[in-house]
């Protein structure tokens, strides 16, 4: 440090306490909310202190869903969304860890016609081709579905690259010991490489969960039956039905779950996440 | 970068990269190449015969008073986006740096927004701003502003504007967090003995060592703009008041869903995958710089 002055640290320290506020802040109204009732949300004039309802409105956000409007209880639009996100970040380091390891270890025709193949879905997110790719899951028959709200969305090159980055550098004395030792592609794989990539797949594991459980976009449109909403989804919906009449009790405490997995997997895993950030963007 | 040795199946590698290349050619190059073709095409009001136009589509689309529009709007979302939430997470991130001991439980504060999707995002910040019970709306019309994000289209925009900077701040915040550490403490040093102030000397030394991390950032930050900010405008406007926020994006969807013209919506894709290659590009020949540094 160059130098020390009470008065620097005092204003940094004041600055950043700020920040925190400012990001907390929104989080903050919405957990208050969720602790009061409808009339008192409503009506405009919320203290800043918790009330009394928090454990009805979270049972009935969980377990009975809305009375004015018919909606879904939460408790299923979380086992949606957990699906899917799970769904999404396993099927994605599957699919590209396998593709990495062709592309690495082995030698064959078209080996860098088929890297460029994958590459290339790096520029183009969802969002570019939405009603063509929507139009071929329909046509597959995969509205409605977690194999329609999963397999579009990994359909990326995100995963392939990061453990390509990675296998370069396993080093080469490491094949060669095991290929003395007589093991063959898949003795390798798994024996060797798989242990060494542990961290690496749980970085792509975090970083894919938080994707795919925060997806609006893709869910919005290929899911028709409530029954197969995700809980992003669940929110809007909710808000939609009658504006000022809308429960926002009720919208807030699905808000406030709706938050607490993909917030809880940064907090506690925040090594891995930041690692996994950091090598995804490169 | 080479791996010297290798194994030497001939059936194998393929068998290993099927699965991606399937899921890809299905869910990515199938869709892609339908998008293009189709903005060559126009449906009747049925869906039911489609006709080749060649470029029709792209002539109405430039044609469009709205799709202008819809260009300023993601232009003005953009900057204002990107600007602020940059500045505002250099200015932490700086106090951040200074060695405090806390340093690593406000990284932790600071963060977790991250995680928030950013529809979520954007429904926390209508329920602040929401014209008859937000918290935050009431005093704003108890000063005498007639506050209404629902009615009015520059209250809208600047709402939108809060929600998506408030979830972009945590990502910004982290890599220049990383990027103002690998500075080295000799160089700063230095030019404190050469009596440099800290406004000085992070003006004249740290800013421009930080230039490769904030024109990645900037990168990354328009494409947020263009593509995450999609659940946040639905969210809390639905594009609107009168379209005050339909932003290029949120076009394609709202023109193929609601109005149903998909050989239009089709066109606008094609311009922005055009864009976003563009954008790819400069990314990418920045990357390439930095290894040089």
């Amino acid at each position: 440090m160059v130098e020390h002055r009470p008065l620097t640290d005092f204003i940094a320290y004041a600055i950043l306490t700020l920040g925190v506020f400012i990001v907390a802040f929104p989080v903050y109204l919405a957990l208050i909310a969720s602790t009061h009732d409808a009339a008192t949300v409503v009506g405009g004039h919320m203290p800043a202190t918790p009330g009394t309802q928090t454990l009805e409105n979270y049972y009935r956000a969980i377990f009975v869903g809305g009375a004015r409007t018919s909606r879904e209880p939460v408790a299923n639009m979380l086992i949606n969304s957990f699906v899917s996100a799970i769904g999404i970040a396993v099927g994605k380091i599957f699919i590209s860890i396998l593709s990495a390891y062709a592309v690495v270890y082995f030698r064959f025709p078209f080996r860098k016609t088929a890297f460029w193949i994958i590459f290339i879905t790096l520029m183009l997110p969802v969002e570019v081709r939405i009603y063509p790719t929507y139009k071929v899951v329909a046509d597959l028959r995969l509205l409605d579905t977690y194999a329609g709200l999963i397999l579009p969305l990994i359909a990326s090159a995100t995963g392939t690259l990061l453990f390509r980055q990675f296998f370069m550098t396993v080093p080469d004395e490491l094949l060669e010991a095991s290929r003395i030792d007589g093991a063959g592609p898949f003795r390798f794989f798994w024996d060797t490489l798989l242990p060494l990539s542990v961290t690496t797949m749980a970085a792509l594991f975090v970083i894919q969960f938080i994707y795919g459980w925060n997806q609006y976009l893709w869910p919005l449109l290929i899911t028709t039956q409530d029954s197969m909403q995700t809980i992003v989804i669940g929110i809007k919906k909710m808000l939609v039905a009658t504006d000022e009449l809308a429960e926002w009790q009720l919208a807030m405490a699905t808000t406030v779950l709706a938050m607490l997995p993909p917030v809880a997997v940064v907090i506690f895993m925040q090594r891995l996440f930041v690692r996994g950030l950091v090598q995804t963007e490169k | 970068m080479e791996k010297s040795t290798v194994f030497n199946n001939r059936l194998l590698p393929y068998m290993l990269l099927l699965p991606q290349l399937v899921i890809t050619v299905v869910f990515f190059y199938w869709p892609a190449s339908q998008a293009i073709w189709q903005s060559f095409l126009r449906e009747d009001a049925f869906g039911l015969v489609s006709e080749f136009v060649g470029l029709e589509n792209y002539q109405a689309l430039f044609a469009q008073p709205e799709y202008y529009a819809s260009m300023l709007t993601t232009i003005i979302f953009s900057s204002l986006v990107a600007a602020l939430s940059l500045s505002i997470a250099l200015l932490f991130a700086t106090q951040a740096d200074k060695s405090l001991k806390a340093a690593p439980a406000y990284k932790t504060l600071m963060i977790w927004p991250y995680a928030v999707a950013p529809a979520v995002a954007g429904v926390l910040w209508f329920f602040m701003f929401q014209p008859s019970l937000g918290m935050l709306a009431r005093p704003l019309r108890g000063m005498g502003l007639d506050w209404n994000p629902l009615l009015n289209g520059n209250h809208a925009m600047m709402l939108v504007v809060m929600a998506s900077v408030w979830k972009q701040i945590s990502y910004n915040f982290l890599f220049f967090l990383a990027g103002l550490q690998s500075i080295p403490k000799s160089v700063i040093e230095a030019s404190a003995i050469d009596g440099a102030g800290p406004m000085r000397r992070f003006w004249t030394i740290i800013f421009p060592l930080l230039s490769p991390t904030t024109f990645f950032l900037l990168v990354v930050n328009v494409v947020y703009v263009f593509f995450d900010t999609f659940g946040i405008i639905d969210a809390v406007t639905g594009g609107g008041p009168a379209g005050a926020t339909t932003t290029m994006v949120y076009k394609v969807y709202a023109d193929g869903r609601l109005g149903g013209d998909l050989g239009g919506s089709a066109a606008q894709s094609v311009v922005l995958m055009i864009i976003v290659i563009a954008l790819t590009a400069i990314q990418f020949r920045y990357v390439e710089r930095k290894v040089q540094y």
